[in-house]
């Protein structure tokens, strides 16, 4: 098959509404944004904390997370897979090649990034804002709901960084989801699979799907900032 | 204001602190009664901005203590810092702020009522950051305000601002104290301490080193730095 032809055949699988194709879309946007979700919830509170107080061992943590942001999605994939194995502490969950393990691991890579850029922008905020804040009674955790609130704009670029990284990588959905048809296969492990198998039609639909994705991110983390600067100057 | 137990008067004794080494406030004491407007004066780094820090409670003394007549644990007094810091809100959302933090209720309508009190009613749903730096000062002085502390702290309250700009400002804090609120502020700028405060304290090298009702202490201060200081010469 050429070129052209696999471009004609990706198009007209991406607006035929194939089950199939919708099927392997839909779960990689359930189990990304599940997990972007997850994240944000442990991980901007978590950033925030970091970003306010002052203990033994804070610089340490710091590194961590800023570390494991560069944490390989086949290792974050192996870490699950230990923790979800029949012999695992969490093997009887029976989550193993499932969505469920698959949301774990990508929330695992994206919880990172989440605490490091919140900890990075909420700590900048709060050298401005902290005799203010003092002023009012609000120091320690009771400031962080401001401060999430006002860094809102930034923040949101930060979860958005977070989404790109968890729709892009194929290391950990592969290791712990199994890639299994109908039941765990996401837009790169069927790209992954479909490519090796010479199914160029459905992998680069799938491709431009994600690319396509992509470029939305972007859009949205530039539109977030330039609200962002319109409220913040 | 709140209540009718007066927190005032305040009494500082010997008051000290240091940092890096340097002691930066030296045995500063001083009882604020309740009422009027008192000016803090003297040159860049006698202390004054750092007194109303250690003051309104954003610092902890090195040495001595700062009493309250009733007692700690009461917020009823607010400061406006001298770059007054504005959330990325709206005006109306940066007052509602403060009230809702210091637990303060119908924090709507007083956000409102404030705004409308000093003129700022049309900035309400302006984003409080792009204000120009006159706006800014007013709102954050609305802000103090809105929480009708029994006493509030200025710190330079118009020294970045331009001359029209300075008078709305003292415009306010006229008003305010003409309300009854006591006013402690800080100002490098002596026409200000005059045209506002019935009573000064000079600090000089982190020293209180004068105590006085406004009009003989410009009219014949006591001390020759308080001299030099008012003839316009650089203290040392």
């Amino acid at each position: 098959m050429d070129l052209s032809s696999a471009f004609a055949s990706a198009f007209s699988l991406i607006f035929s509404g194939d089950p199939q194709f919708l099927q392997i879309v839909g779960l990689s946007l359930r189990v990304t944004l599940s997990a972007v979700l997850l994240a944000a919830l442990i991980g901007l509170p978590l950033g925030a904390l970091l970003a306010v107080v002052r203990f033994p061992g804070r610089s340490a943590v710091i590194v961590l997370a800023n570390g494991l942001m560069g944490l390989p999605p086949v290792v974050a994939g192996l870490m699950v897979f230990l923790l979800l194995s029949r012999s695992g502490p969490l093997g009887p969950l029976g989550w193993l090649f499932s969505p469920a393990a698959m949301i774990m691991a990508q929330t695992l890579l994206v919880l990172p990034i989440v605490i490091a850029l919140t900890r990075g922008a909420i700590e900048e905020m709060w050298g401005e804002y902290r005799e203010h804040l003092t002023s009012l009674g609000l120091t320690g955790w009771r400031a962080i709901p401001t401060l999430l609130w006002d860094g809102r704009f930034v923040l949101a670029t930060g979860l958005l960084a977070g989404f790109g990284r968890a729709s892009a990588e194929v290391g950990a959905v592969l290791i712990v989801g199994g890639n299994i048809a109908g039941h765990t296969r996401t837009m790169t492990t069927a790209i992954t699979l479909e490519t090796s198998k010479g199914d160029l039609p459905l992998a680069l639909g799938l491709g431009l799907v994600l690319i396509a994705l992509t470029l939305a991110i972007n859009a949205a983390a530039f539109g977030a900032s330039r609200v962002g600067a319109r409220f913040a100057g | 204001m709140r209540d009718s137990v007066s927190i005032l008067p305040l009494a500082v004794e010997g008051l000290s602190f240091m940092a890096d080494g340097k002691r930066l406030l030296d045995d500063v004491s001083f009882t604020l009664p309740r009422g009027g407007v008192t000016a803090i004066i003297g040159p860049n780094g006698a202390g004054k901005s750092l007194t109303l820090r250690l003051c309104h409670g954003l610092l902890a003394p090195g040495a001595g203590t700062i009493s309250w007549q009733a007692g700690t644990g009461l917020r009823r007094h607010a400061m406006v810092l001298q770059r007054p810091v504005m959330l990325r809100r709206s005006a109306r959302a940066n007052i509602a702020h403060a009230l809702h933090a210091l637990a303060i209720p119908d924090a709507a309508r007083r956000a409102d009522a404030a705004l409308t009190r000093f003129g700022l009613a049309a900035l309400a749903d302006r984003p409080a950051r792009l204000l120009s730096g006159g706006e800014q000062q007013r709102l954050a002085i609305a802000r103090a305000w809105a929480q009708a502390p029994e006493l509030l702290f200025l710190d330079e309250p118009s020294s970045h601002l331009d001359p029209g700009a300075t008078r709305q400002i003292e415009e306010m804090i006229a008003a305010m104290a003409a309300e009854g609120m006591t006013i402690l502020m800080t100002t490098h700028d002596l026409g200000q301490a005059r045209r506002l405060a019935q009573r000064v304290l000079f600090f000089n090298r982190g020293r209180l080193v004068e105590d006085a009702p406004a009009d003989s202490f410009f009219t014949g201060p006591a001390s020759p730095e308080a001299q030099a200081f008012i003839a316009g010469d650089l203290l040392w």
